[in-house]
């Protein structure tokens, strides 16, 4: 069976990448929106992995990098959750387009 | 000589005063700031009667010439190598006679305070102010470095202006101050410009080098200073001239004097203080400082000094027989007298017998603030019996306030040069010496003087004989023990300041002065003067219609006279019409308009652009996104193309 080479987990994270950013614009829920931001991120994830494993086998930078942005992207999971609960609470609503006080 | 840092206090016992009863006066001393700033004057002029007399009697002589001694010198600014601005003492005859009169008199003028400005609502305040005064004056009077002396000579301009302010809810005292402090730093300006041209040249700002590199003949600063000219006139010459208008601005001479009599607004006491025996001569001590200068290397801006000394003493002893506020009459005399001053150092040589003229100036400055305080404080005594200044309200006090009229009258024969009182020595003195070189200046000032004895009796008989007073002040009297020892401690000193030997402690070189009395030449100035005391008695010492017959007869000159040549007038046509017409109005205009105009351009512009991009921040999280992703897009394609 043929063994997926660097290109291949490249392709993945790039595709895994560009669905993220599309939902991040085009989605009006603030929880989808959170989502697509959790995308964005292991898609960075996967690209740390693979240039790690295909790259620098003998070295672990990307490992303890990804594992920092796991970490990292779990207590920014939490941050948005308490932001969304908050903005319900206030606008009864998590969808964006009801969140828009704050302009000129 | 002994260490003598001690001296130092005699300026900073005052400006303690001033800091402690400046800032805790109103809320501490309210009542007991008077007897602590006067003892702490006391103690300052206790210092300074004891620093005088070490210096004249135990160590100021070396080899039968007094020295210039810098017991206390300290660097304050280090500009090169060797321009600095330093803060020291310089002790030399004349500064220690000035260490002498400004303390005694300002020691006179607070306890004369203590009687005459009891209950005042702003009692701490006063006396604050004059403990800034007096620290000032003695810092300008020791000033080693001709910027010192700059600093505390713009520091008695405050002084001066704060004490004339002094009842700032009277709006004609308000203009005073303003006056008075306008026009002196007009003058001042002058000063400046001749500091930094004398500076310039000697490469010094210290007293001593200053002088003895501009007057030694062989000394390469010297002579860069008389080659280079401006307009014809050396460059030393010009720096003279400057400085002078400095001083003639302080000294109130002709044409700048127009701020002395406005400046009676303030209280009597300060005036006595301020504008008669102190302040006012700083610009006669600043001649006398740079004396060797003038006289050795600058004899053209001298001979200005003694033209515009003469013309000064002239008109203002004219204006002074029109006057009828008291203290205008006797802010005038002070103008005279000061001129006096003036044209003795203008006509004094260097050493030796020819710099007779400097130790009679000297001589007559100090009478002069004994007599002249005298006059203030008595003039004081008056009006706080009488509630007015003028003359007319006044008549028959001779009973009334006996020991007012006594000494004022001691005074009057004082500065109208009547033997054996002070004023006739020194006058004397100047008048020999203006004989000796310059006729012209001598038969004015001898039509001078005997004005001077008219207008003084004038006021004399004005106040005291005349018409009789009728109405008797219960309320306090000729005023108490306060107000009255300092008039009978000055009537001393006016009577018998006359008998110091001056010419062995004050001359231009250092030197004893040789000079003998010489009887024959008294006769005529002393005549004149009498002749004008029995005029003045005539036309004054009872109510007659003489006085009215010769202005009417003289209603030209009277009516010019009266109002002061209208130069007042003629100040506020140049101001009023020429300068705010041609200069103010143009840079009113360029103000509004172009300047303004910029602001505003600036400001519109700003709202104009933020109106057209403020839709940008539009509230929705996607779009700031949006923005933020082709940002990024952007930086990428620049680095990756190698742009950045």
């Amino acid at each position: 069976m043929l063994a997926p080479g660097l290109y291949h987990i490249l392709f993945i994270s790039t595709a895994l990448f560009f669905i993220g950013v599309y939902g991040f614009f085009t989605r009006r829920n603030l929880i989808t929106i959170l989502m697509s931001v959790e995308l964005i991120l292991n898609s960075v994830n996967l690209n740390f992995i693979a240039f790690n494993k295909y790259l620098w086998p003998d070295k672990l930078d990307g490992l303890f990098f990804t594992i920092f942005i796991i970490a990292i992207a779990a207590a920014e999971a939490a941050v948005a959750i308490a932001i969304i609960i908050n903005l319900y609470r206030s606008h009864q609503s998590i969808d964006v387009e009801n969140a828009e006080e704050m302009k000129y | 000589m002994p260490n003598a840092t001690y001296i130092a206090l005699i300026p900073l016992l005052p400006l303690v005063a001033f800091l402690l009863l400046g800032l805790f006066g109103r809320k501490y001393f309210k009542q007991s700031a008077g007897i602590i700033a006067t003892i702490l004057m006391l103690a300052s002029t206790l210092l300074a009667l004891y620093t005088a007399y070490g210096y004249f009697f135990e160590y100021g002589k070396m080899e039968g010439v007094y020295q210039k001694l810098i017991p206390v010198k300290y660097t304050w600014l280090q500009f090169s190598e060797t321009v600095s601005i330093d803060m020291g003492i310089l002790l030399d005859p004349i500064s220690a006679m000035m260490l002498v009169v400004v303390t005694f008199i300002s020691l006179m003028v607070h306890i004369y305070s203590l009687g005459y400005m009891k209950g005042d609502e702003r009692f701490a305040t006063y006396y604050a102010f004059l403990g800034l005064f007096t620290f000032s004056m003695l810092g300008l009077v020791i000033a080693s470095n001709i910027f010192q002396m700059y600093i505390f000579w713009e520091l008695v301009g405050v002084s001066s202006f704060l004490l004339i302010g002094y009842y700032y809810d009277k709006p004609s005292a308000v203009a005073a101050c303003k006056k008075a402090f306008i026009v002196t730093r007009f003058a001042d300006l002058g000063f400046l410009i001749g500091i930094l041209i004398l500076s310039f040249y000697s490469g010094t700002l210290d007293f001593n080098t200053l002088i003895q590199r501009l007057t030694s003949p062989e000394s390469s600063e010297l002579s860069t200073a008389l080659t280079s000219s401006f307009l014809g006139i050396s460059a030393l010459t010009w720096g003279m001239v400057l400085v002078f208008i400095g001083g003639a601005g302080k000294s109130a001479m002709f044409p700048l004097h127009i701020w002395l009599p406005d400046a009676m607004e303030g209280p009597t006491p300060v005036s006595a203080l301020i504008h008669a025996a102190t302040m006012v001569v700083a610009g006669v001590f600043l001649v006398a400082r740079l004396f060797p200068v003038f006289a050795l290397s600058a004899p053209g801006a001298l001979s200005i000094v003694g033209y515009v000394g003469i013309l000064s003493a002239l008109i203002a002893a004219v204006i002074a027989c029109t006057q009828t506020d008291i203290k205008r009459v006797l802010a005038f005399s002070t103008m005279s007298q000061i001129g006096f001053m003036m044209f003795a150092l203008g006509v004094s040589k260097y050493g030796g017998e020819e710099g007779l003229g400097y130790t009679a100036s000297m001589f007559h400055l100090f009478t002069h603030a004994m007599f002249k305080a005298l006059l203030f404080l008595g003039a004081g005594a008056v009006i706080h019996y009488v509630h007015s200044n003028d003359m007319k309200d006044m008549g028959g006090l001779r009973k009334l306030l006996p020991i007012t009229h006594i000494t004022f009258l001691i005074a009057c024969l004082a500065i109208a040069g009547v033997p054996p009182f002070a004023g006739f020595f020194s006058k004397e003195e100047i008048l020999l010496a203006a004989y000796n070189h310059n006729p012209v200046i001598y038969y004015t000032a001898l039509i001078t003087s005997a004005l001077t004895a008219f207008y003084m009796f004038r006021l004399y008989f004005s106040i005291f004989w005349n018409k009789e007073h009728n109405t008797i002040c219960e309320e306090h009297g000729e005023g108490g023990f306060a107000m009255m020892m300092p008039l009978i401690l000055l009537s001393i000193g006016a009577a018998a300041a006359g008998f110091i030997p001056f010419v062995n402690f004050v001359s231009s070189d250092g030197k004893v002065l040789p000079t003998e009395f010489h009887l024959q030449f008294s006769i005529a100035p002393v005549a004149l003067g009498v002749a004008g005391i029995f005029f003045a008695m005539a036309m004054y010492k009872k109510p007659t219609a003489i006085p009215d017959k010769i202005a009417a007869s003289l209603s030209g000159l009277y009516k010019a006279a009266y109002h002061k040549f209208y130069i007042d007038e003629l100040y506020l046509f140049i101001t009023k019409k020429v300068l705010f017409n041609l200069i103010g109005k143009p840079a009113a205009w360029f103000d509004k308009n172009i300047v303004d105009g910029l602001v505003n351009a600036t400001g519109t512009g700003t709202q104009i652009i933020s109106e057209k991009i403020k839709r940008m921040q539009s509230g929705k999280v996607q779009q700031y996104a949006i923005y933020f992703l082709v940002a990024v897009i952007g930086l990428a394609v620049l680095v990756i193309y190698g742009i950045m």
